[in-house]
């Protein structure tokens, strides 16, 4: 029998698969990363001169069709149009937009989605056809990001965060010429939220930075109410035009009715590992702060913070982030003493974000632009992340699966682990039969000098940069170990993997935070 | 000390995912089943499965036990022979009477002779007693193989063998269970109770662990993940009496550096039982990681800050 008796240690040097080219055609100059907050500094976030029709008594925004909202704007070719996320894959306008701009016959359009979810299929026909040529987004699953995979848009995609997303439209890396924004609540002069009306999604937060610097805003929405809709998320100062439609969206797949701790024991374990893990820390005072994403088994690492915080009579200042009902529950029971919220991922979170005044709005920029004067994340204490892929230098890939096809992005992934005290990657070593820990990621999507920890069913490893942290743990009696040894130890359960091959074309560029290249993803063999 | 076996494991033997993931799921033996848990068509299967689990696989710190099919059966004796290949941790041998303790008993020693010339496998055995005669004999059973390390009660076989109906409140169980605590006890065995079959009964679970401890059972057996944690709970020592007993190896200490035979803690008069006690307690809170450090030694200076506020 064998236990974790060697380890492998990591290669000195570069950590790519490949070197980052100097430049990339279809997006240019490539600004290599050079740290976590190496272009971080004064005399960067300037923003965008805005191209703005001011409107006068007695001028109407709302409009009878998209087509004509489309006209108003002045659809062109090569435009950059955005659109939000928060309908998630119940999302009905991204498509309805595009089916109309379709009809046009415009060409080269550069799409700024903060999110695309396997809802938007139709996309990929458009990108065949030449009308989308551009993609950029912090997050892609389904047919259009296989499709990007296939090399089957133009340009190479830009994966951003979203944190970064924000920075780039303030900043004018990323123009938006027309912002359509998915409002399940307007009134007629363009005031919007996100709380009333029957495809409610609650926060709107990733839609800010569009409504606020988009030269053309268009609201769209299936709730109409009589002026002034209140809340008004997004104002009346920033919307150019309103169009009412039967239905922007789908509740089913707006937000889930539910979101679930996990049962599976293996996931519990590893909950049950990272608490302590935090514990041991010595974060896990009165102000603690925390964020974790919508999964089952980070939801179960809340739930043994939970019952901590309770048993030690800790209150929280905060939790971040995407929101869930169980961390509403948390504020309800006076363990937190706010949220701040940039989405919603339940109908219980809506409802609280309605309806409870300790339960925060935060927009994109404040949750995590890393060029704005501080982001939520650098307050966070804790943050709990996932990992498809890990490497010996803790560099995390959430952009491809293993076999080089994308199938997320980062999201607020790679913001969180660099705000946080405390990265916390919690995953199982084996996932289906292939190692979570490898020699190299195929992707490296957040930068491992960000990432503090990570925990495992078989075991726990310190990032060798927090000495603070190995003797905080050992201290407390948790056992831990090198990353390497997990390789190891994986390896002996799955061997080693065959490597991806690639062609030499570059499908997707993938932006750090502020705006350099982290890695690219090349279109597989 | 000897290991610790408040938690007994069922992980069905036919589930790879699920034996590889035995040893990270908290438990201090896991029970890889090759009995109930596998249907007649998949026993070939799970056996060479858990055999080569046995080969290949680091179950780390886990003790890993094999329930092998009743020796009665066509099953049972192959079984054992592949087991006593790569000698698990312990053997859980089901429907165990007398005669079949023997039967296994007999089939290892001629084993031993004829394939390790002599030399004694490395295994344990521990008897599964879920029927009234097994109940009845639960002396002569463990008094049948010195390989015995301790007694799992099976109080859902049992139940139905007695041809009664198996309650919450297990009035109908107390007697097996005071009987195989006792019996255990007397030779120096663990007794592991029954596992509790409603698995989101957590409160439930949580109140028949304490009822077993303190019915003399050293742990009980679990059939889900989750109970583990629960169980160990109901297992832990009481921080009162860790307490307790810190302060009575600490005024002992002080009785004999004074050169006292005899003392009083809070008025009453310590005596052997209870020193013997409460090095037990301290041991046990220690193996548990309540009390930092040896507490027997000198520099314990105040009992009440080495304990660890109760977290297991």
């Amino acid at each position: 029998m064998h236990g974790i008796e060697f380890e492998i240690a990591p290669a000195s040097g570069e950590t790519r698969r490949q070197p980052l080219p100097e430049y990339i055609e279809g997006y240019g100059e490539v600004r290599a990363f050079e740290g976590a907050f190496a272009n971080v500094g004064v005399g960067i976030s300037d923003h965008r001169p805005r191209r703005s029709k001011s409107v006068r008594p007695g001028q109407t925004k709302l409009l009878a069709t998209i087509e004509e909202a489309l006209d108003r704007a002045g659809l062109r070719d090569g435009m950059t149009l955005s659109f939000h996320h928060h309908l998630r894959n119940g999302d009905h306008v991204l498509n309805l937009v595009m089916e109309a701009v379709a009809r046009r016959g415009v060409r080269d359009l550069t799409l700024a989605v903060s999110s695309i979810f396997p809802v938007h299929e139709p996309l990929v026909a458009l990108m065949d056809a030449g009308v989308v040529t551009g993609l950029a987004t912090n997050y892609m699953s389904g047919p259009v990001a296989k499709a990007v995979s296939q090399g089957r848009l133009k340009k190479p995609a830009v994966m951003m965060t979203h944190g970064g997303r924000p920075r780039a439209i303030e900043s004018g890396d990323l123009p938006v010429d027309i912002a359509f924004i998915a409002a399940p609540c307007s009134d007629p002069y363009g005031n919007c939220n996100g709380v009333r009306g029957k495809s409610a999604c609650g926060a709107l937060g990733y839609a800010v930075a569009d409504a606020q610097y988009a030269d053309v805003v268009v609201a769209i929405t299936d709730h109409l109410v009589a002026y002034p809709a209140s809340p008004a998320e997004i104002t009346q100062t920033m919307v150019d035009y309103v169009v009412e439609v039967p239905s922007i969206g789908d509740p089913q797949g707006i937000v889930s009715g539910t979101t679930r701790i996990t049962r599976d024991p293996v996931g519990l374990a590893i909950a049950h590992k990272a608490a302590q893990v935090i514990h041991a820390s010595g974060l896990l005072e009165d102000g603690f702060s925390f964020q974790t994403g919508a999964g089952g088994t980070s939801l179960a690492v809340a739930a043994e913070l939970k019952d901590m915080m309770k048993e030690a009579g800790i209150v929280g200042s905060f939790a971040a982030g995407g929101i869930t009902g169980y961390l509403v529950d948390m504020l309800e029971e006076g363990l937190f003493n706010n949220l701040l919220d940039v989405q919603c991922f339940d109908l219980r979170a809506v409802e609280s974000y309605r309806d409870n005044p300790r339960h925060l709005p935060m927009d994109a920029s404040m949750y995590a632009n890393p060029f704005s004067k501080g982001a939520v994340v650098n307050q966070l204490d804790v943050m709990i992340l996932g990992a498809t892929e890990i490497d010996l230098n803790f560099n995390v890939n959430v952009t491809t699966g293993s076999d080089g096809t994308i199938m997320g992005g980062s999201g607020g992934h790679s913001d969180t682990a660099a705000g946080a005290k405390l990265a916390m990657v919690v995953t199982q070593l084996v996932k289906a039969r292939l190692p979570i820990v490898r020699r190299h990621v195929t992707t490296i999507t957040t930068p491992g000098e960000t990432v503090d920890v990570l925990v495992t069913d078989h075991g726990i490893a310190v990032n060798p940069a927090r000495q603070d942290l190995i003797a905080a743990l050992e201290a407390s009696g948790l056992k831990v170990v090198t990353i390497g040894a997990l390789l190891a130890l994986a390896e002996s359960m799955t061997g080693i993997p065959d490597e991806v091959t690639f062609s030499d074309d570059i499908v997707a560029v993938v932006e750090y935070r502020d705006g350099t290249v982290v890695d690219v993803v090349r279109r597989t063999k | 000390m000897k290991r610790l076996r408040r938690t007994m494991l069922f992980v069905p033997g036919n589930n790879p995912g699920m034996i590889q993931s035995a040893s990270v799921l908290g438990a201090d033996s896991v029970i890889l089943d090759l009995e109930d848990a596998v249907s007649l068509s998949e026993k070939d299967s799970a056996r060479k499965l858990v055999t080569k689990a046995l080969r290949s696989w680091s179950f780390k710190t886990t003790e890993v036990t094999v329930r092998i099919n009743p020796i009665t059966t066509v099953y049972g004796p192959l079984d054992l022979e592949a087991m006593l290949e790569v000698q698990p941790d312990i053997l859980l041998i089901p429907k165990a009477e007398v005669a079949s303790i023997q039967e296994v008993e007999a089939r290892i020693s001629a084993y031993e002779a004829a394939k390790l010339g002599g030399e004694a496998v490395r295994t344990k055995l521990f008897a599964l007693i879920e029927s009234a005669a097994g109940v009845e004999h639960v002396h002569e059973i463990l008094a049948s193989s010195p390989r015995l390390v301790g007694v799992l009660f099976g109080g859902e076989d049992y139940t139905s063998d007695m041809g009664v109906a198996r309650t919450m409140g297990g009035m109908e169980i107390e007697y097996a269970r005071n009987k195989v605590a006792v019996a255990c006890k007397v030779h120096g065995v663990d007794a592991v109770d029954t596992p509790f079959t409603d698995v989101d009964n957590h409160e439930g679970l949580l109140a028949d662990a304490r009822k077993a401890k303190a019915m003399g059972f050293t742990g009980k057996a679990a059939i889900n993940p989750r109970q583990v944690g629960i169980i160990h709970k109901g297992f832990a020592p009481d921080p009162v009496e860790v307490r307790y007993a810190l302060r009575v190896l600490e005024a002992m200490e002080e009785a004999e550096a004074e050169g006292k035979g005899v003392f009083s803690l809070d008025g009453k008069m310590v005596d052997a039982p209870i020193i013997q006690r409460a090095r037990q307690m301290v041991a046990l809170a220690e193996k548990l990681g309540m009390v930092k450090g040896s507490t027997a030694s000198k520099d314990t200076k105040n009992a009440n800050d080495s304990l660890e506020g109760g977290l297991v």
